[in-house]
């Protein structure tokens, strides 16, 4: 209770729950769009991807502004995707080993960057490091600004989009059908779910951030079978989560941030999967045992 | 030895060690697998740890294993409960399990030498510091445990390689022959855990991913055979590690992060210039076949005019242009190359047919 006291009084503990309660409630609310396209482990591939994108962007401006970090990484993020694509497209390779070659490979050429730039003999390179498992309460107001400005962007456009990236979750042919341009949305919403990710990179971290995106979608999917539900769901889940594990994280010695937030989210889901109403398996279970078969209605038409 | 050496030796004997099973990784198509099993493996060395409370003994490669194959058990229990998809089960199961374990050693073992920068980047520098005595030598403890699961990993391989083949190739057959693809399949997972738990301590997490499905990855580019694939996969790996060891000490950076790029370079090389499946390949076959099309097109309709009144107006080397409904320069382009491979002449402005451009437009028709 005195920590949620402090919440009010102590600025420094408010500017990390307003940090990671954006960070969730983005990456929770396209983490949905994600999850629903079987696209889970593209945010994996993405955050670690993001890495090398973050460390060059430091070594071309030699500043750690929040919006170079995200630019920096959302390139590289996006290079990732690109990459995925054309190994998938040219090759017989399949897309879990071109997302684990992006993700290793990427993260590997981070690695040997971030070493580099620790070698710099500069002041300003401490702390490249803590994008690594994130640190929330290393988060300062100008950086919860960028990410309030750029998580509102986000957040407005999937608003202005909703039937469109619906269409494409759901049911792309009817969409191109219609005259929609399917493949320019899907453009967009990548996009969308990149900038989310690399949002999140400064407290989650780049190892984690990828449970940010799966984790609260798939929990909130277990609650409803409707989408705007599960969006705003997964955004309050991410938040939950997010404030949650921040907190205990910024309050408790020795606890990484971004392994905090993912645990709470990982026992929202466990929660979720039990005690959803309908879906749930204790649900299902009573279900059973009354003899009822549970209509359990898809929202994925497949 | 000097230590250079060793390091190299660990280097080399952890990227084949993990090469092998990657390859099947690969062609089953759960190359995330590696992902998650080397994520999650540290959960059990912590766990492991504060039950023994030693931090290199080989007990502890048994509890991590078992970490490992639990792993893949719990995310095929999350996934038989048909309320998530499989991709989104191996994205919850292992950042929690990881993270348990990240918490755990950030705040309880913090004296031991497991912290985040191990977790993440293994201390394949540290090697020679930490040896054991075998037989009367001084060995680097990483290249014994190293060997010993390069040698497991082989002697599985080997032994059965013929049950690993089918299984993966034809999961029917195998079943109707009678092997039992669950052996088969928590059997390459513990192969998979117990080489991500020793590669761990060399690379750590993350890049054993890296060892694990770029070489394999690279490999399939360059043959359709499994032994073959394997070796590749083998040899990719051992030159990754060799320049990723001397690209790391000339510029002294990571050389886990060092040899992952290696691993990387080596992929896109092979993507590039592999014969028949790379990129270059792929870009010639279609430009020669826009000539060969072409030239065909261009045979087919001398044959078609040959001998007949109107041959010096539809064969004219000037107007076959509009006769065929291509540009000007294409056609040029096209008569030259139908003429520098020997399929036509030119005679008094009109273009004739020789035996090999009649066999060539024979053939077209055949088709």
């Amino acid at each position: 209770m005195q920590i949620f006291l402090h919440l009010f009084s102590d600025y420094t503990l408010r500017t990390v729950a307003i940090g990671t309660a954006i960070l969730g409630i983005v990456s929770g609310a396209l983490g949905s769009y994600a999850v629903l396209r079987k696209q889970s482990l593209v945010g994996d591939a993405i955050s670690h991807a993001a890495l090398p994108g973050i460390c060059l962007a430091f070594l071309i401006t030699d500043s750690k502004t929040p919006l170079v970090m995200i630019v920096g990484a959302s390139l590289a993020g996006w290079l990732g995707i690109l990459v995925v694509t054309a190994i998938v497209r040219n090759t017989r390779i399949k897309e879990d080993a071109a997302l684990g070659i992006i993700l290793a490979v990427f993260f590997g050429v981070g690695i040997v960057l971030l070493t580099l730039i620790q070698k710099i003999p500069n002041a300003n390179q401490a702390g490249l490091d803590k994008f690594l498992f994130g640190q929330a309460a290393a988060l300062l107001e100008r950086d919860i600004k960028t990410m309030g400005i750029i998580s509102i962007m986000v957040i407005s456009l999937t608003f202005l989009f909703w039937k469109e990236f619906k269409l494409l979750c759901f049911d792309p042919t009817f969409g191109a059908s219609l005259g929609f341009p399917m493949k320019i949305l899907d453009i967009l919403l990548m996009t969308l779910i990149v900038i989310a990710i690399v949002i999140g990179l400064q407290a989650v971290g780049v190892v984690l951030m990828s449970a940010m995106v799966v984790a609260p979608a798939s929990a909130a999917r277990q609650w409803t079978n409707r989408l705007a539900i599960m969006v705003c769901l997964a955004a309050l889940f991410g938040a939950i989560a997010g404030v949650t594990g921040a907190i205990i994280s910024s309050t408790t010695a020795k606890i990484p941030t971004g392994p905090m937030i993912v645990v709470c989210a990982s026992v929202i889901f466990l929660f979720s999967l039990a005690f959803a109403p309908n879906r749930g398996l204790i649900w299902q279970s009573l279900l059973k045992k009354t003899k009822f078969k549970p209509e359990i209605n898809e929202v994925d038409p497949k | 030895m000097s230590p250079q050496i060793e390091i190299l030796l660990v280097a080399i004997i952890v990227s084949i060690a993990c090469a092998l099973p990657g390859v099947f990784l690969i062609l089953r198509r759960m190359a995330l697998m590696s992902d998650a099993i080397s994520h999650s493996v540290l959960l059990g060395i912590v766990v492991g740890f504060f039950i023994i409370g030693q931090v290199d003994s080989p007990i502890l490669l048994i509890f991590a294993a078992g970490t490992g194959v639990a792993t893949v058990s719990l995310v095929e229990l999350l996934h038989r409960t048909q309320l998530v998809k499989e991709d989104a089960a191996i994205g919850i199961v292992f950042p929690a399990l990881f993270s348990i374990g990240v918490i755990l050693v950030t705040r309880y073992a913090n004296n031991v030498h497991l912290d985040q920068d191990v977790v993440l980047l293994g201390e394949i520098a540290l090697a020679p510091f930490d040896r054991v005595t075998i037989l009367g030598l001084s060995l680097p403890r990483g290249l014994v445990v190293m060997t010993l699961i390069l040698v497991t990993n082989l002697s599985c391989i080997v032994i059965f390689y013929k049950e690993l083949k089918i299984s993966t190739f034809d999961a029917g057959l195998a079943t109707a022959l009678g092997f039992s693809p669950v052996f088969i399949h928590y059997g390459l997972m513990s192969l998979v855990s117990i080489t991500a738990v020793g590669a761990f301590h060399a690379v750590g997490a993350v890049l054993v991913v890296a060892l694990m499905i770029v070489p394999p990855a690279t490999a399939y580019l360059l043959t359709n055979r499994l032994s073959i694939m394997l070796a590749i996969s083998s040899l990719v790996g051992t030159i990754s590690a060799i320049m990723g060891y001397f690209v790391a000490a000339k510029m002294d950076a990571s050389v886990a992060g060092s040899m992952a790029s290696m691993t990387g370079i080596c992929f896109l090389l092979t993507f590039l210039i592999a014969p028949k499946r790379g990129i270059l390949a792929i870009i010639y076959r279609r430009f020669r076949q826009k000539w060969e099309f072409s030239q065909t097109l261009l045979l087919i309709h001398l044959v078609n005019h040959e001998g007949k009144e109107n041959e010096a107006e539809e064969c004219n080397v000037n107007r076959i242009n509009q006769h065929l409904s291509w540009n000007q320069t294409f056609t040029q382009n096209v008569i030259l190359y139908a003429e520098k491979k020997g399929s036509i002449q030119i005679e008094e402005q009109i273009l004739r047919l020789t035996n090999r451009g009649r066999e060539i437009a024979d053939q077209a028709f055949a088709r």
